[in-house]
């Protein structure tokens, strides 16, 4: 089997690096090298969490078997290099849906397991861990071992959100949520401040399963952080009307064939853009239905959008600011976001619930802002720079599966819980063979840096 | 009507993604192969995803003693077999060549282990007057050259093979289709040079299980082949011995 040297990128296409690509298609070829080694499911991941510079990237997309589906428990077994999109389309059709999602299908599971990502409904359901029934670690002398909440449960919560650092993730089971209609209730409700904003996501009248607000990013001024508060719920049976299915034409999806020039994204396009969202969301008054792609999918209706923000790629800065403090900490960053004159395309906060157990795991109660921005400039690293200090003053932290770009320091005051996790780290991964190059840059994992 | 399709080397990427192609249609797969595991795994896939039976068992092209216990087996197990795909194959190295031991096995796994398993089959669907034989050759097989010529025999013995085993069972109404595909993005090309117009295992196995709705004997995957190793065939001995192919 041929590895091939290439250069690859995260999602947000910044770092650009040289890493030397392995693509097994056997379960038993998931297997430490000798070399540094991180595994990588579907790159979705905006940073240099799944690269690895002049080291060795496991691609898990091949090792993507389902291997069991339990209908009547909604249990699922797949392989790590499984996909959302995949497991999609198996489990809801038979009233199943995933009991956490991130905003795009297009993950694979361990990936899922290894940032602990969150969806939109982590103030009553925690993160994806939390539905993890267990998992199958490939450890660095070749092992595999199962973990769960019951079973090895340290390596377990050292591997819920450990950036795939423990060991390479092969097999995960996972408990599913039922559902009546693959339809979600819809409800939008506007807002002309921040405050009014963040009043609305504090209302447990307006509350859901699942609840999001968009954010017009270039509203400045009295309108600073405008935008749409959406909540929503899997449709009941009796919200589902018989026959909409009917009503909705299937979306074709489009993708973005080139890279758009750099100036394509500017204040002037994004302003207007977002005036119109403003305005056409922020219109809808009563609850209307969605169909799951739609509403929980959006942007993967469009392949490659990343390829909206040009050559030079682009950040994401998603961090969390702890919810005693929430409203003064995120009305910070918008005014800083807005004071440096820089557009992001797309601004959204949710509501965190209680941390989980996972060491590293990103989520801790609060709210979370998640803000794109395309890199024109050095100039965007020292507003990123600014933004961190005003994460670590409101107790929040960065999202390490976005990042591209925090400082070692930084880090270790943002995951207080570090110091137990590379106990464990130490444990199953002595000489570090497992890193990636996030870990190298905050300095993670111990002694061969 | 529902088929019941055996598939030979079903582990490999191309088998995988034909396995799931006639899953999809909704036949009956026994799968075989020498990895128990890969076998256990890709079978569990199949059966979650489409919903429909899936067996295996182990199967060994080269140990040709085995065959004839395998084949029984797989009667046992599936006795309204109604096809079989021939999907096992071994790239080998360059190394095959210069060493006969490693080319006696690229040998053996490409074409003495494919026309033991292929008679064997033959002989069961001649007498029944139905059934289809899918044997997945190679382009390599079209011409000899330089980079893989052992590997290239092999797969042009076996194509020649298929050739007249299609002309011997015409007349009992069993069809044998010979399938040629290019450059395939699998394990056995991943990362090597010189790889161009390289089709997605997906799109090769859907091919492989349509070719049953048309009557196409030999079938270039993905088409544009045909045309490609025409134009090699048809360069001069005499230019073509000059190439680095």
């Amino acid at each position: 089997m041929a590895t091939l040297v290439t250069p690859l990128s995260g999602w947000g296409r910044f770092p650009v690096q040289h890493c030397e690509l392995d693509r097994p298609e056997r379960y038993a070829d998931l297997r430490p090298a000798s070399v540094s080694l991180i595994a990588r499911g579907q790159g979705r991941s905006y940073g240099d969490a799944a690269l690895n510079d002049n080291g060795r990237v496991l691609l898990t997309e091949r090792v993507n078997r389902l291997l069991e589906f339990d209908v009547e428990q909604g249990i699922l077994r797949a392989e790590a290099g499984a996909t959302l999109a995949e497991i999609l389309d198996v489990i809801v059709p038979q009233g199943w849906f995933l009991p956490v999602t991130p905003g795009t299908k297009f993950v694979s599971l361990g990936g899922c397991v290894a940032a602990d990502v969150h969806g939109k409904n982590h103030h009553h359901d925690g993160s994806f861990g939390n539905h993890v029934l267990g998992i199958e670690l490939i450890l660095a002398d070749g092992s595999r071992v199962a973990c769960s909440p019951s079973e090895k449960s340290e390596l377990f919560w050292a591997t819920v959100g450990g950036m795939g650092l423990t060991g390479i993730i092969g097999e995960v089971a996972l408990k599913l949520i039922p559902i009546s209609s693959d339809f979600v209730q819809v409800r939008n409700h506007a807002a002309d401040n921040f405050e009014q904003l963040f009043r609305l996501m504090q209302d447990a009248t307006f509350d859901d399963r699942y609840a999001v607000a968009w954010i017009d990013s270039m509203a400045a001024g009295a309108q600073l952080g405008r935008g749409i508060a959406m909540c929503g719920h899997h449709a009941t049976q009796e919200e589902f009307r018989p026959g909409f299915r009917n009503a909705i034409k299937p979306k074709r999806s489009r993708a973005i064939p080139f890279d758009f020039p750099a100036f394509a994204l500017n204040r002037l396009s994004i302003a207007a853009f977002n005036g119109l969202y403003f305005r056409q969301e922020g219109g809808k008054r009563e609850p209307f239905l969605s169909g799951y792609d739609s509403y929980f999918y959006p942007l993967d209706a469009i392949g490659n959008w990343n390829r909206l923000y040009g050559k030079r790629g682009f950040v994401q800065y998603q961090c969390v600011i702890h919810e005693a403090v929430a409203f003064d900490g995120i009305r910070q960053l918008l005014q800083a976001l807005s004071d440096s004159r820089r557009p992001s395309f797309l601004a959204v906060l949710k509501r965190l619930g209680a941390q989980g157990k996972g060491l590293l795991s990103f989520p801790l109660a609060g709210y979370t802002l998640a803000l794109d921005l395309p890199i024109r400039d050095q100039g965007l690293f020292t507003l990123l720079k600014k933004l961190d200090e005003i994460v670590l003053q409101h107790g929040g932290r960065v999202y390490l599966a976005k990042d591209a770009r925090l400082s070692a320091e930084s880090f270790r005051a943002m995951y207080p819980r570090y110091d137990e996790w590379l106990k464990i780290k130490k444990l199953v991964d002595p000489e570090n063979r497992f890193s990636s190059s996030l870990s190298r840059r905050l300095e993670m994992g111990g002694a061969h840096e | 009507m529902s088929e019941a399709v055996l598939i030979l080397g079903a582990t490999s990427a191309i088998a995988r993604a034909t396995a799931a192609a006639f899953a999809a249609r909704g036949a009956a797969l026994y799968l075989a192969s020498r990895d128990a595991e890969e076998l256990r795994r890709i079978a569990a896939d199949i059966q979650v995803r489409y919903g429909v039976a899936v067996q295996h068992g182990l199967f060994d092209a080269e140990a040709t003693d085995s065959h004839t216990a395998f084949f029984k087996s797989v009667l046992a197990a599936m006795p309204k077999l109604s096809g079989v795909v021939l999907a096992f194959g071994y790239l080998g190295d360059q190394q095959a060549a210069r060493d006969f031991n490693v080319g006696a096995k690229v040998i053996a796994a490409n074409f003495t282990g494919a026309v033991s398993i292929l008679s064997h089959c033959a002989n069961y669907f001649e007498p029944l007057q139905r059934g289809f034989i899918i044997g997945i050759s190679s382009v390599a097989g079209d011409r000899g050259r330089q980079s893989n010529y052992v590997y290239g025999a092999a797969k042009g013995a076996l194509s020649l093979y298929l050739q007249g085993l299609r002309n011997r069972l015409y007349a009992s109404g069993v069809r044998v289709i010979t399938v040629k595909p290019g450059f395939v993005d699998t394990a056995m090309t991943y990362g090597l040079p010189g790889m161009f117009l390289v089709a997605s295992p997906q799109a090769i196995g859907e091919r492989i299980a349509r070719t049953l709705d048309k009557s196409a004997d030999v079938v270039y995957l993905p088409w544009f082949w045909r045309y490609i190793m025409l134009i090699i065939k048809h360069i001069p001995e005499a230019i073509f011995k000059r190439l680095k192919l």
